[in-house]
């Protein structure tokens, strides 16, 4: 069924490429060549003195106790603001996808998160969080709740789960309702009549209807919790208390521009390019293999 | 990485050479990394300066935060594009004075220029921090503070504590600490900002206990951290059970603790003397400050506490060779360090900011003008750096560890375990020892090629 483009020789179908291929090589190929080559080297602050190393950087990561902590910090946090925001966002695409008067606004409203910065989302939840300026964190302590995230790293990682995992809703929510509203009310008239009750109903027809689109924002979900929370980190605990909020991701930024240790940072870097790459291939196979109808 | 790539991009489509003709002032690049309001009242010694004569106009920029300034001077140097002066926080010393020819010595640029600037009126505290151990300047004082106790009289008096003598030692601390928590009618009673500055540096200085080896790093690139000691380990596990009965509560890394002060939450604070301002502005109560407890008993103790704050370092343009700066742009550097070295203008800045006066003859203006009779308090700092008679100790010079900034982090990380219940104090030091000295040894070899 593909449709085919046929151009008559071979210089006009490059030239359309170039644009596209410059961009991926200044962007994308010269600095992650960059990386792979730094990630060999060992250097001082300023440049002056730069030794090769070979594995030498990769070798220190995976003996080193702080960097497998980041990573057992990074499948907890990841797991569980995907697990939060797809639960959620469910929950609420479930809901508006009812005949509920107000139906337009409580949609919009519910997309609204999408649109701010991760560092002000923060911002907002510190303002809710804080033991001593906080809404909520006030209310904790005066019901006898030990509640300080600056000392507590169970509370700290609760919170920046909840901050980056209410970002995500929204995006969520929309591919979850538009899931819903693809789905034939035929098929869930036919399961209504067999005496199916709505509960049965959402588990045996709405959600396997629903895998594909679930299955996309798992992965998605995934990446960002990998790659796009260093906002939130950075402005709520700073990776702390300890190392109890510290992901791979942080620890690249702590160790490259606060401790000014290029190698270690790059090679970091190398390997969560290698997981990003990773995931990519994993979504792109399975997306229309084994998720389906 | 890839920011430092795209820094040389356009720092080589940005960069013109400079046409120095006869009535063009020849640039000085000076970054800061001070906030307004002290950024502004720093930028104001720049114009003054500039109005003062026509041949230089030092330009100052605001780079963000210390760290960031002092990352972003360091990319800039590795894009051939540093700025003259950079303002770098204390803790990025060692660093600096590592780098080789990224940076123009002081004593350097002095004797080269024939500028004179008399460092031996300068506190010795502030002095020893950035000169090397034959006491050749390395880089300008320019804002020093020290970490001082900040205290809520009212609570005292609440709690039935005399208002006006704050315990001179750590004994006299715990004694209080009971009845400021049944009586002081605050959240809790102690807190701390600047938890390794204010707890463990400042802590071994004024105790005459080494931080490390080498004296604290002055002698060499060899130096070992010794923090782990019996009286280090003592005080800290103080803290830690006064966390635990709720005495005392961490704040957070940093200065994030300090709002729990003038918001009335703690009753004792421990932080930089430059809070200075912002107390006045904030706190709805009578509030009073006080020199470092120090624990009975200790010989020697209690000495001069050391600086914090920041100095200014001359940069070499990058690292192609010759360092690519003109002998006219050392001199406007110079001249210019020597007009922020004189006395008026120093105390100027010490009363508007609440920093030290870094000379003892501005600290004599600033008497003279009835500044500490108008601002009861403001001397404690400067006194508590010249206390046991102003020699300095191998213990008490200050500090000098490359990695520091990595090395501090790493102390607030171990501490925050202990706070936790995870770890004990002495446990908590151990650790931070071991990766600690991780740190020296990787800026050892990195610096020794």
């Amino acid at each position: 069924m593909r449709k085919k483009v046929i151009f008559r020789g071979v210089a006009l179908p490059y030239l359309l490429l170039v644009p596209q291929l410059a961009v991926t090589i200044v962007f994308f190929f010269w600095p992650a060549g960059m990386a792979v080559w730094q990630s060999t080297l060992r250097q001082d602050a300023f440049g002056l003195r730069t030794e090769f190393v070979a594995f030498e950087n990769f070798l220190d990561l995976f003996g080193d106790a702080l960097y497998l902590n980041a990573a057992w910090n990074t499948v907890i946090f990841s797991s569980s603001v995907a697990a939060l925001a797809l639960g959620a966002a469910l929950f609420l695409a479930v809901q508006a996808d009812k005949h509920i008067r107000g139906a337009g606004l409580y949609k919009t409203l519910l997309i609204w998160p999408y649109a701010v910065a991760p560092a002000l989302a923060a911002v907002l939840w510190l303002f809710i969080f804080h033991p001593s300026i906080g809404l909520v964190g006030r209310a904790f302590g005066a019901i006898g709740i030990d509640w300080d995230y600056r000392v507590n790293g169970g509370q700290a990682m609760t919170m920046v789960v909840i901050a980056a995992a209410w970002k995500q809703v929204s995006y969520n929510f929309i591919f979850f309702l538009a899931g819903l509203q693809s789905i034939p009310t035929s098929v869930l008239e036919a399961a209504a009549i067999d005496g199916a009750r709505p509960f049965r109903r959402f588990w045996t027809v709405i959600f396997p209807l629903l895998s594909p689109t679930a299955f996309f924002l798992l992965v998605v979900n995934l990446v960002y919790a990998f790659f796009d929370t260093f906002g939130v980190i950075h402005a709520l605990t700073r990776g702390g208390p300890g190392n109890a909020t510290e992901t791979l991701i942080y620890k690249v930024y702590v160790d490259g521009v606060q401790n000014l240790n290029f190698g270690s940072s790059a090679a970091q870097s190398v390997i969560l390019m290698v997981i990003v790459i990773a995931l990519t291939a994993i979504q792109f196979r399975f997306i229309e293999r084994r998720v389906h109808y | 990485m890839h920011r430092r790539t795209l820094l040389t991009g356009a720092m080589s489509l940005g960069v013109a050479a400079p046409a120095i003709g006869q009535t063009q002032p020849i640039e000085i690049q000076f970054w800061h990394g001070l906030a307004q309001p002290l950024g502004g009242m720093l930028e104001k010694r720049a114009t003054d300066f500039n109005a003062t004569q026509t041949k230089y106009r030092v330009v100052p920029t605001f780079r963000g935060s210390y760290p960031e300034t002092m990352v972003a001077a360091i990319a800039a140097f590795r894009a051939n594009n540093a700025p003259h002066v950079v303002q770098m926080f204390e803790v990025g010393t060692g660093t600096m004075m590592g780098a080789g020819r990224a940076v123009k010595p002081v004593h350097e640029l002095l004797a080269e220029t024939g500028v004179q600037i008399d460092f031996n009126d300068y506190l010795p505290g502030v002095r020893g921090y950035y000169s090397l151990s034959d006491g050749r300047m390395m880089s300008m004082p320019f804002n020093s503070s020290t970490t001082i106790v900040w205290y809520n009289k009212d609570a005292f008096r609440r709690a039935g504590v005399d208002p006006d003598k704050f315990p001179e030692t750590w004994q006299g601390v715990a004694e209080i600490l009971p009845k400021l928590k049944a009586g002081g009618g605050t959240a809790v009673p102690m807190s701390t900002a600047w938890l390794t500055w204010a707890q463990i540096e400042n802590f071994s200085a004024i105790h005459d206990i080494p931080l490390a080896t080498l004296a604290n790093g002055f002698g060499g690139l060899g130096t070992e951290l010794r923090i782990n000691n019996p009286l280090v380990q003592r005080h800290m596990q103080a803290l830690v059970d006064w966390q635990k009965d709720g005495s005392f509560r961490y704040g957070g890394r940093n200065n994030a603790g300090e709002p729990a002060f003038p918001n009335g939450e703690a009753a004792i604070m421990f932080t930089s003397s430059g809070f200075r301002a912002r107390v006045q502005r904030e706190a709805r109560f009578d509030w009073g400050v006080a020199m470092l407890p120090y624990y009975q008993g200790t010989p020697n103790a209690p000495i001069n506490s050391i600086i914090g704050g920041a100095s200014l370092w001359v940069m070499n343009k990058g690292p192609a060779a010759g360092g690519g700066r003109s002998r006219d742009e050392f001199q406007g550097v110079a001249e210019f360090f020597k007009y922020l070295s004189n006395p008026e203008v120093d105390a100027q800045w010490h009363m508007d900011t609440g920093y030290v006066p870094v000379r003892r003859a501005s600290y004599a203006i600033a008497r003279e003008k009835g500044f500490y009779r108008d601002n009861p308090g403001a001397d404690v700092p400067i006194e508590q750096l010249l206390r046991g008679g102003g020699t300095l100790t191998d213990n008490s010079r200050g500090i000098r560890l490359g990695g520091f900034v990595e090395i501090r982090t790493i102390m607030e990380e171990e501490f925050e375990r202990a706070f936790q219940g995870q770890q004990n104090a002495q446990q908590a030091l151990a650790n931070a020892t071991t990766r600690g000295n991780q740190v020296l040894r990787n800026f050892e070899r990195a610096n020794r090629g």
